[in-house]
């Protein structure tokens, strides 16, 4: 098998998933396009050398629809040659897709490719492409679907997270996003938006609120009690979960993921190709897996995937220097740190979504970057990247400094 | 033609009247169906007719399909049909579907002049013709009641009426059956117009010559559904809270409402015709299950054959009951006293004070109120129910009772009592009638001067709400009691069962078996949790040890000691009996009446199960699968049940499934406890209940009828069949 690098990995700010949000008036294209652009430019790249661009997009429906990756990559001036795919596993897409990407070339069968996602939540709003399992009655019922929210309370409920425990977490995500701007860790990747005019339309996440505090969380109502209440999501869940008596709503818009607007690339290759373009590796793909798990409780699958994907690797759960886990929802990373025993210190230690926000398509293939810059930046080796996935799924990728 | 009328008036307007000979109603029956055939192809083909009008010449238009004629049908074979079998039994659902689907199709303006009640299939009729005007009765009930009783709509109601009136309005008519009065019906869009009864067939006539459009609204160009489509903008939400709300309600345990909602939801997505193959697939769907034909036999058939007298013996005279003694004014003998007067009865309401008397009579005060409030009375009705009541202390007033009905305190003293004071009273020929739950008839009859006419009245709480009184024969009982308690049952519109004398009868003996389950899961240490998700989740009305609750913890203490002492070394001790002594006797944890029992209540919120059962009953580190929790509640039930059936204190089938379903809410979509059994099979039934009784104790162990009908196998409905040799379904 070929060995699959990491050259180099650019992404987006993170702009405000509403009509106030900075990236309102840019479109999905015009974010895919960019990162494209600066991976190319950064590297002065030969763009006939890639094979393929995969790209995550999670409701490929209008502007995102008709293969935006193509669409993106002859827009962003990519040679002809290059082809484009748009994939969807969900809130993992990004990572799919850099997993993908890389396949492609442990394969043999592509020398240069790039792997990222894009997602323009506040133009295409999370859930406009339909989609037959929470609407068809067949896979409703048959998977006892519930929306998100409520998997999360859940989980909370049944592993013992109080409404404290997730704010506290939130309050460190907070805190730890803020820092990590204020330090910079995050300049090296980061590539500012242009508008129309080429003005730069944002350059920073704009979804932090570093003054969060336990107090000012403590005043949010939780998100998910009303809707389950009235559509009876919770006794859905609970005929899965028949041990619980009921939910603990704790959930709420300060301690789950923010919606934003953002895109990310990651340039990967074979070493011959790399060489040959004069590129440095920063990083090899060591293993990636994707696993399904029982898909009402939903999110606990980042635990699973973990485990096949070091298994894979020929790793244990402390061989790995950093741990990177979508912070869909604060009590999916306290489950995620419970079942397999790792403590905060090695997770998610830049902050994570609850702070920045969660692009769908793209988030993936930036806490993949993301912790590769931070390894960089601590100077360790191994670092793991997951997200838990919608219908239970989960999706992961270790990678290792050269 | 037989079934319909076909006249053709100067203007060119086929006036068809369907007016099935011989019966009361129109339903839609094999012969129907070919006869709309024969008149559609007709009023297409004949260029003399310009348009059609249909009415019926009953007082209701159409009732809906020929049930008793389904009943023979497919029901419950699925999964036996080949290929072929199951094609051919498509094409037979569907032929309804094409021919209805021609009738709108015709390319002349068809109207339906709807003179009285149209439900199921007769609703069907009407929505597939261009134009609906109702006889303005606020009796008559428009709806798809299919649902009711686990079937689905099968003549394009699933596809027609969302396509009218979206997909939200249709929810509550389709999935749950409700029915409207034509003056809502038209508020909600169903029908086109009302008018004053006698109007109807002129206006749809006026309707063909002066408007006429033959096209439905769906076949015409630019058509979108009211509030969207399943994956129209905004609709898709509608599918997502449906499913969720059906599952909650559902436990996913009725399979007509998850087809219906399929229905719907893949109907929606394509054009009409598409549409009805598809709603003609889930219908046969349906239909193929067991739940289907268990639900119609028990909650259709039985409810009305047991209401209309099927056990009421032959050889006694009708007697008309016009006055009724309720002794004890309590919450029963209230209750009582409403139903009867409300029926025209002239009831003797009597307590020990008067004070006690008046409160009973005041309850009926405070129904009739209500009635009012949702004018479903006027103040009129109200003082006419009220002046037949009279609350006294005086027995004296009981004087020429048909029927005394004997609702006091469970103690055979206090009963003894009353009973010789009111049989010095009454006429040498009025029945005596116990409200008593516990006691055994033959035992109280005892303290009777005449216990030939001594029976048993067991009515449920709240009176005025549950439809079922089950019927105890004492040992000396006769038959004329038996036909007056009958008549009377019959007078206040309920349904009766008719069962031998038993400690526990029939309904409050297994009903028992369900809550004393849940508390010896308890005492194996089972989480309280899981108890009470599973027993939801067999589709019980309510959980277990909540269900404990609300009827009080000190009663079943109660019937547990008084079972004990009566049965003495032959008394099963049960695991769950000591977690009842202990929450009684030493915590004082009684339910929901002081605020403690197995849940907590407090005084804001939810109540939430008691923390303090932990240390009861220490949870077992391995806990079950809920599957098998279920099938312990639900089999303990039925096994019960059987045994009554053994024991001869149930005698027909009939009485103790719909018995089940109206008295304790057995889980209704069995069909009842005995369809239950032979739904799951007699010989399987057995097989578990000898694994189960191993497991968990000798409860479980199945007697000598299920033994010898696993062997024969056989089923309940095959060897007790109600109805003789006819092939049960």
């Amino acid at each position: 098998m070929t060995d699959c690098y990491i050259y180099d990995h650019v992404r987006t700010p993170r702009g405000k998933g509403k009509a106030s949000g900075a990236l309102h008036d840019i479109t999905a294209l015009q974010l895919a396009t960019q990162v494209l652009q600066a991976v190319r430019d950064r590297n002065d790249l030969d763009t006939s050398r890639v094979d393929d661009v995969v790209l995550g997009c999670v409701s490929p429906i209008g502007e995102q629809g008709a293969d935006i990756a193509r669409t993106a990559v002859l827009n962003a001036d990519y040679d002809q040659s290059v082809a484009g795919v748009q994939i969807n596993r969900f809130c993992a897409s990004g990572l799919e897709a850099t997993n993908m990407a890389a396949a492609q070339v442990m394969s043999g069968q592509a020398d240069l490719s790039i792997g990222g996602g894009v997602e323009a939540m506040s133009r295409v709003p999370m859930g406009s492409d339909g989609g037959a399992w929470p609407s068809n009655p067949e896979a409703a019922f048959k998977t006892y679907f519930v929306p998100q929210g409520v998997s999360a309370d859940l989980i909370a409920t049944k592993y013992g997270f109080s409404r404290d425990a997730v704010d506290a977490f939130a309050v460190e995500s907070q805190k730890r996003a803020a820092h990590s701007w204020e330090k910079g860790y995050f300049n090296k990747s980061v590539v500012p938006v242009k508008d129309q005019l080429g003005l730069v339309a944002l350059d920073h996440d704009e979804h932090l609120r570093p003054e969060t505090t336990m107090q000012s969380l403590a005043s949010l109502d939780p998100s998910f009690a009303a809707l389950a209440d009235f559509a009876g999501f919770d006794k859905v869940i609970l005929q899965r979960y028949p041990e619980v008596e009921k939910i603990n709503y704790v959930h709420h818009a300060g301690n789950s993921s923010g919606i934003v607007d953002g895109a990310a690339a990651i340039l990967l290759g074979s070493k011959q190709a790399g060489e040959e373009l004069g590129l440095k590796p920063r990083a090899r793909i060591r293993s990636f897996a994707s696993v399904g798990s029982e898909p009402s409780i939903m999110l606990t699958g980042p635990e699973h995937v973990t485990r096949k994907a070091l298994k894979r690797a020929g790793m244990a759960v402390d061989d790995i220097d950093l741990y990177e886990l979508n912070e869909a929802f604060a009590a999916v990373v306290l489950r995620f740190s419970q079942a397999l025993g790792i403590e905060h210190d090695k997770l998610n230690v830049n902050g994570g979504a609850i702070a920045m926000g969660h692009p769908l398509g793209a988030t993936g293939a930036m806490i993949l970057g993301t912790v590769l810059d931070e390894l960089e930046r601590r100077d360790l080796n191994s670092a793991l990247a997951t997200l838990c996935v919608g219908g239970g799924m989960g999706t992961a990728t270790i990678i290792e400094r050269v | 033609m037989e079934n319909f009328n076909l006249e053709v008036d100067s203007d060119g307007i086929a006036l068809v009247t369907w007016d099935m000979p011989g019966r009361s109603m129109n339903v839609i029956s094999a012969a129907v169906i070919q006869e709309m055939t024969d008149w559609i192809g007709k009023v297409k083909d004949d260029d003399a007719i310009k348009g059609v009008v249909l009415t019926s010449g009953k007082d209701s238009f159409c009732a809906g399909a020929d049930l008793e004629e389904m009943e023979g049908g497919v029901f419950g074979s699925s999964g036996d049909l080949s290929q072929e079998e199951m094609a051919a039994a498509f094409e037979k659902v569907y032929a309804l579907n094409r021919l209805l689907r021609s009738l709108e199709t015709c390319g002349k303006p068809v109207a339906a002049a709807i003179n009285g009640t149209a439900l199921g299939g007769g609703l069907e009729v009407v929505l597939a013709c261009h134009y609906r005007v109702a006889a303005d009765n606020p009796k008559a009930q428009l709806g798809l009641p299919e649902a009711k009783v686990g079937l689905m709509p099968g003549g394009g109601g699933t596809q027609r009426l969302p396509r009218l009136i979206g997909v939200i309005a249709c929810a509550p008519l389709i999935l749950e059956g409700k029915g409207l009065a034509p003056a809502k019906a038209l508020k909600s869009g169903v029908i086109h117009k009302v008018v004053p009864a006698g109007q109807v067939v002129s206006d749809a006539k006026r309707w063909v010559k002066e408007e006429g459009d033959p096209v439905q609204p769906w076949d015409k160009k630019g058509y979108a559904i009211p509030g969207g489509g399943p994956h129209d903008k905004d609709g898709m939400q509608n599918f997502v809270i449906g499913n969720s709300m059906l599952h909650a309600k559902t436990y996913g345990n009725y399979p007509a409402q998850k087809h219906i909602m399929s229905a719907l939801y893949e109907g929606l997505l394509v054009p009409m015709d598409a549409a009805l193959r598809i709603e003609s697939r889930y219908f046969l769907k349906t239909l193929l299950r067991p739940e289907a034909g268990n639900m119609i036999r028990t909650l259709f058939l039985s409810i009305q054959e047991l209401t209309k007298g099927a056990r009421r013996p032959s050889g006694e005279a009708a007697t008309d009951v016009k006055k009724v003694g309720v002794l004890g004014a309590g919450m029963m003998g209230a209750g009582i006293a409403y139903v009867s007067a409300m029926s025209g009865i002239e009831v003797v309401l009597i307590d020990m004070s008067q004070e006690g008397a008046d409160k009973g009579k005041d309850y009926s005060v405070k129904l009739l109120d209500k009635r009012i409030e949702r004018r479903r009375a006027t103040e009129e009705k109200k003082q006419e129910v009220l002046a037949r009541i009279t609350p006294t202390t005086d027995y004296a007033l009981l004087e020429g009772a048909d029927l005394i009905i004997e609702a006091v305190f469970e103690d055979r003293k206090i009963k003894a009592d009353v009973t010789a004071k009111a049989e010095a009273v009454i006429p040498k020929a009025s029945i005596f009638g116990s409200n008593t739950s516990t006691l055994p008839i033959t035992g109280l009859a005892l303290e009777s001067a005449r216990p030939d006419q001594f029976i048993g009245v067991h009515f449920f709480s709240p009176v005025d709400k549950m439809p079922l009184v089950e019927i105890i024969l004492g040992e000396k009982t006769n038959d004329k009691a038996l036909a007056v308690a009958l008549d009377y049952v019959k007078k206040i519109k309920k349904t009766p069962i008719v069962v031998n004398d038993s400690r526990g009868f029939y309904t409050s003996r297994c009903f028992g078996t369900y809550v004393r389950e849940g508390m010896n899961m308890l005492a194996e240490g089972i989480a309280p949790a899981l108890i009470e998700n599973a027993g939801k989740m067999t589709g019980m009305p309510v959980a277990p040890l909540a269900m404990t609750d609300e009827v009080s913890l000190d009663l079943s203490y109660h019937v547990q000691q008084q079972t004990k002492k009566d049965l003495g070394q032959h008394y099963e001790e049960m695991p769950g009996d000591r977690i009842v002594e202990k929450m009684v006797a030493e915590l004082d944890r009684k339910g929901r009446k002081n605020g403690k029992g197995f849940y907590e209540y407090p005084k804001e919120g939810e109540k939430f199960l008691w923390p303090g059962l932990s240390e009861l009953a220490a949870v077992a580190a391995d806990q079950p699968e809920v599957d098998e929790l279920k099938k312990r509640l639900l089999y303990i039930q039925a096994l019960e049940t059987a045994r009554c059936f053994e024991e001869n204190v149930l005698v027909d089938v009939r009485d103790a499934d719909v018995g089940s379903i109206l008295g304790w809410g057995f889980a209704p979509y069995t069909g009842g406890t005995l369809s239950f059994i032979d739904m799951i099979g007699v010989r399987k039934f057995v097989e578990e209940c000898d694994v189960m009784a191993q497991k968990y104790g000798k409860r479980f162990a199945p007697g000598a009828l299920l033994r010898d009908m696993a062997e024969a196998n056989d089923s309940f409905y095959k060897r007790f069949n109600p109805k003789g040799t006819k092939a049960a379904a």
